[in-house]
């Protein structure tokens, strides 16, 4: 296997290569019974990636080491595991600045470690992708599902998608180099889920065939020249301009923070159509009680939801897709008859209850309740949901 | 903001604070309106040449023979700046400039108004600039300047000029040449 056997139509390992849209949209599909892990090889397969750089840490070490089945297999051009997720993540800028499609996984601790990467990483305006299986990120250590890591990350200047399923993770991960490699966006993107729940859940899985995949990443069409040592103007890029911070305005600094901000709000448009939204709804349309949720609580609040029904009281289920960019045109929308909002999360800080609060400010009259918080490998029933909900509305339960 | 004139003390973009993203394949962005790409043209070609020091600032993009398309823009780009009588002042890096910038005869992303205060520039065109580094420097224009910015881009535009066109092959800057002809000629200019 080498890139010298990429043609105009197949890549290295043999496969066809076909637009997103095919992949996603048209391609007949079949199904399969896999966990979040086995579906990640499944989709990293039909991506045509170059590089991918590991480090074990639970729940992530599964998808990682059959990435690496990927290299020996032939379908990933290059696998190495770095020193250390610091190490991983440097390394995956390496990468992906010379113009590899670039893919790393990691979870809870291995995150935190490698924090300084991710804005880096978004300042050098790399399309990477981080599949991030959240996991607790306390003392005593915990290796169970908790998403309070993703809070660390809001700010990084890196597009965050987030999967409620086995399903959506497969979509997710193949729609994110498509939009995180488009030239007016092109910064990295974190693909995430819950650790546990769905990493290492068997579901059903619609797949289209693996004689199938991306077309390669272009790095010339790219907001920055790619890595070239021989020719101006690659070989003194990046160094000079970002480090020396005494020769250039403060007011460049400020720019640059901005055009990478704006670069993720102009994802929207393309996540809207590879994502087929950035929310989605479920329930009653009208309904006065809202859940706004993302990843495996929003499979919680549609239980609370189908329980609710059963009482005959109408509720809706709004599943956030992406948080960055945060959707606020769509969750207005979707909230616009809401009474009560709860807001579920795996998590003892409530950054998604803050992130809807503050997105609605001033433009609801409804009542948001960031509740139920679960935390540290605990589950959510749906009843701890139902309770939320007869606590704090007029509604009466069972 | 997304006006003419000095925007604001900071450089805050559009993308953000006006909801005006890249537009669409096949259109243009003029200040806050999609537009079909020939009335951009049109209104950039009026503007460069009916204000005061009009310039057009080419990068590395098309000052290097990278290959035979680049080679093509520049010639296309020489003729472009004689149908707008327009200067030309390139960005033929993005690296900070040590001790300082020479204003009269470059551009750098690294604080662009610096050239346009110096040479009093009115009305530009960024063409060949790498997107990222155009964009730091746009939203710079935006916020410290009353300088009309045009963009002539080879991907997906830019939301922060005031004058955005995307797409911008060989063919869209003759194309974008000869409508600049007629507007000059229907200004008597």
């Amino acid at each position: 296997m080498s890139i010298k056997n990429m043609t105009e139509e197949k890549n290295w390992s043999g496969q066809k290569l076909v637009s997103t849209d095919y992949l996603l949209f048209e391609a007949p599909r079949e199904k399969h019974f896999m966990t979040g892990s086995e579906v990640l090889k499944e989709a990293i397969k039909r991506c045509t990636v170059d590089a991918s750089v590991s480090y074990p840490i639970t729940p992530q070490s599964e998808a990682a080491h059959l990435i690496g089945e990927l290299w020996a297999e032939g379908y990933v051009g290059l696998y190495f595991r770095g020193e250390n997720e610091f190490g991983v993540m440097s390394e995956v800028q390496g990468c992906a600045m010379a113009g590899a499609r670039t893919v790393t996984t990691t979870s809870g601790p291995g995150t935190l470690r490698a924090m300084e990467n991710f804005p880096t990483w978004s300042g050098t305006r790399i399309p990477c992708q981080l599949v991030l299986m959240a996991r607790g990120i306390n003392s005593p250590l915990t290796i169970q599902p908790d998403n309070l890591e993703v809070s660390f990350l809001l700010e990084t200047g890196c597009m965050i998608w987030y999967a409620e399923n086995v399903q959506e993770l497969f979509d997710m991960s193949i729609a994110a180099f498509t939009v995180a490699e488009k030239p007016d966006v092109h910064v990295p993107i974190i693909t995430a889920v819950d650790g546990f729940f769905v990493s290492h859940t068997r579901e059903s899985v619609m797949l289209p065939a693996d004689d199938i995949a991306l077309h390669p990443y272009d790095p010339y069409a790219s907001p920055l020249p790619p890595i070239d040592s021989e020719m101006p103007p690659g070989r003194f890029l990046r160094d000079p301009f970002v480090m020396k911070s005494n020769y250039i305005s403060y007011a460049t600094h400020a720019s640059w923070q901005w055009e990478v901000r704006s670069a993720v709000e102009r994802s929207k448009p393309y996540a809207r159509h590879y994502l087929q939204g950035l929310v989605h709804t479920t329930g009653d349309e009208d309904a006065e009680i809202v859940f706004v949720a993302c990843g495996t609580a929003t499979h919680q609040a549609k239980e609370a939801h189908r329980e609710l029904a059963k009482l005959g009281i109408k509720s809706k289920v709004v599943k956030l897709r992406t948080i960055r960019p945060f959707p606020h045109q769509e969750l207005l929308e979707a909230t616009k008859n809401a009474k009560y909002i709860f807001v579920p999360e795996f998590n003892i800080v409530g950054w998604l209850d803050k992130e809807v609060t503050q997105s609605l400010y001033g433009k609801t009259e409804a009542k948001i309740v960031g509740r139920p918080r679960v935390a540290g490998g605990m589950s959510m029933p749906a009843e701890a949901i139902l309770r939320e909900v007869f606590e704090n509305t007029n509604v009466k339960g069972a | 903001m997304a006006n003419l004139g000095p925007a604001h003390y900071s450089p805050y973009p559009v993308a953000f604070y006006d909801d005006l993203l890249t537009p669409p394949e096949g259109k243009a962005l003029l200040l806050t309106e999609i537009v079909d790409e020939e009335v951009a043209m049109r209104e950039i070609a009026r503007v460069m040449l009916t204000s005061e020091n009009a310039t057009i600032f080419p990068g590395p993009q098309v000052l290097y023979a990278w290959n035979d398309e680049a080679k093509k823009k520049a010639t296309l780009i020489k003729e472009m700046a004689e149908v707008l009588n327009a200067k030309m002042i390139p960005m033929y890096d993005y690296r900070p400039k040590y001790p300082k910038i020479d204003a009269e005869v470059e551009i750098n992303p690294n604080h662009p108004n610096l050239t346009i205060w110096h040479n009093n520039i009115k009305a530009c065109i960024f063409v060949g600039v790498h997107c990222h580094y155009a964009n730091v420097a746009l939203k710079m224009i935006r916020s410290e300047t009353d300088c009309y910015t045009a963009a002539i881009c080879g991907l997906s535009g830019h939301e922060d000029a005031m004058a955005t066109i995307r797409d911008q092959h060989a063919s869209e800057m003759a194309r974008f040449i000869e409508i600049a002809k007629e507007v000059k000629k229907e200004l008597g200019k």
